[in-house]
């Protein structure tokens, strides 16, 4: 008799167990990490994309606009220069890769900032359609990084926070220690501001003609 | 009394925070929202009844929404949220598109779910916006400008994949010469056909099995042809509601 309640008893606590783990939270943790990766991914995924655009676009704009070569080579550089730096999800818990990748792109959207006034310089530019396809594709992924580094902020914020609230904050220092609070990106100066033909001498190659001194 | 004088303090500095944190959005009343009151009723209705014969021909989900302000928002920060807030599209498929006119800004835009964004590419969203919309804006023919640009929409979100994506493919390689109309409007007549027989289809056979549906089916007819309250397709309920759809920000704007 006693071992039918003891076993009823065992029965009893292996059903529950789990459900009390789920309550505190046990599972939030993997779940929200997922999140935020696959967020990281979209991210990642739009700033390939513009990465891929721009031979093209630099290809277009050479033909109309040969003497802004500074900033076509600019432009070239900027996005060497980011598709060297590593993009993969490890970088989102090693702050300084993060921020390595986070700055080649924003020096690449700095170059890219002169390209879209550029069309009003170049009336034969404008009435090019192949330009202007690729400019509104350009443009709507600029708008894609934008939201896609929203998203994923605000999806690495509720790790965060998971990560370090009770009761999940016992599941982070035991059962998930490996999972480490993620990287936020930081507002930049030239996400917030609309971009300004004063951006050109920045924008403009090493290698290229220094900007004349006012 | 201290005490509540406190708490009133507190609620008014809480309240500017909160606004600005996020835009509010306007109830979704219809398939066609006109709060800056650009179309005529008549033009409101003949829209309602389009897109509602898009949606129940493809299950694609587009809405026209006219607003009085943006609240200080850029229309592609505005849009996406607009969008995710409605829950325009399908869940699964994703596949909402919202037609966005601020008359006020001076802005217009393209809000593509992401399950659209291979048939309704930025590149061409924004050809339609160049094409069907801004010209007529410019020239204040905001109802014009809106019923053309939304015919475009339906045009393109009805066309069989295949179709759909060989112009898509035109639009990023030649820009806006214009698409073959021969080539492209003999399909259109065709599936505006099939959408046709299907909603009549769907009525009568409603109609002839339960009185009571028949009914219901009728009075939604009539109000979907008035123009108020859309056509009750989703949900199941009375009004039109999004499907919980998503998107992140493809599609294009203009300016005028």
């Amino acid at each position: 008799m006693k071992t039918l309640t003891q076993h009823l008893a065992r029965i009893a606590v292996l059903m529950i167990a789990p459900l009390a783990l789920a309550a505190c939270g046990i599972n939030s943790i993997p779940t929200k990490e997922e999140k935020a990766k696959a967020q990281w991914a979209e991210v990642q995924n739009q700033y390939q994309r513009r990465s891929d655009l721009i031979p093209n676009l630099v290809a277009t704009v050479k033909g109309y606009a040969a003497q802004e070569s500074s900033v076509l080579i600019g432009v070239s550089e900027a996005r060497a220069g980011a598709m060297q730096v590593k993009s993969d999800a490890s970088i989102t818990t090693d702050p300084a890769a993060f921020q390595r990748y986070a700055a080649a792109q924003n020096s690449l959207s700095v170059a890219l900032a002169p390209m879209r006034v550029l069309q009003e310089n170049y009336p034969d530019l404008k009435s090019n359609q192949n330009f202007m396809a690729l400019q509104s594709q350009l443009e709507g992924t600029e708008n894609r990084i934008t939201i896609s580094r929203r998203d994923y902020n605000e999806a690495v914020r509720d790790l965060n926070t998971t990560l370090r609230t009770f009761p999940q904050v016992f599941w982070a220092k035991t059962m998930y220690a490996a999972s480490k609070p993620m990287e936020l990106f930081q507002a930049t100066a030239s996400a917030q501001g609309a971009p300004t033909v004063d951006f050109a001498p920045a924008g403009a190659a090493p290698g290229a003609a220094p900007p004349e001194p006012k | 009394m201290a005490v509540f004088r406190a708490i009133i303090l507190a609620l008014a500095l809480a309240f500017p925070a909160v606004t600005l944190g996020a835009p509010t959005f306007p109830p979704l009343t219809g398939r066609v929202v006109d709060n800056a009151q650009l179309l005529s009723a008549e033009a409101e209705a003949k829209l309602t009844g389009e897109l509602a014969a898009l949606e129940k021909a493809t299950g694609r989900q587009l809405v026209v929404a006219t607003l009085p302000s943006l609240q200080g928002y850029e229309i592609e920060d505005y849009g996406y949220q607009l969008l995710r807030a409605w829950g325009i599209g399908r869940k699964a498929e994703n596949d909402g598109v919202i037609l966005i006119v601020a008359p006020n800004e001076r802005a217009v835009r393209v809000e593509v779910g992401y399950g659209l964004e291979p048939v309704l590419t930025d590149a061409l969203s924004s050809l339609i916006v160049q094409r069907s919309l801004l010209p007529a804006f410019r020239e204040g023919r905001f109802e014009d400008g809106v019923v053309g640009g939304a015919t475009e929409l339906v045009k393109q979100l009805s066309l069989p994949d295949s179709e759909a994506r060989a112009l898509v493919a035109q639009a990023a390689s030649q820009g806006a010469s214009r698409p073959a109309k021969s080539g492209s409007s003999l399909p259109v007549i065709f599936a505006i056909i099939v959408v046709f027989l299907m909603l009549t289809g769907a009525l009568r056979t409603f109609g002839a099995r339960r009185t009571g549906a028949g009914l219901w089916w009728l009075a939604s007819a009539l109000l979907a042809s008035s123009g108020r309250g859309g056509g009750g397709w989703s949900g199941g309920g009375g009004g039109f509601s999004g499907g919980g759809g998503s998107g992140g920000g493809g599609g294009a704007s203009g300016r005028w």
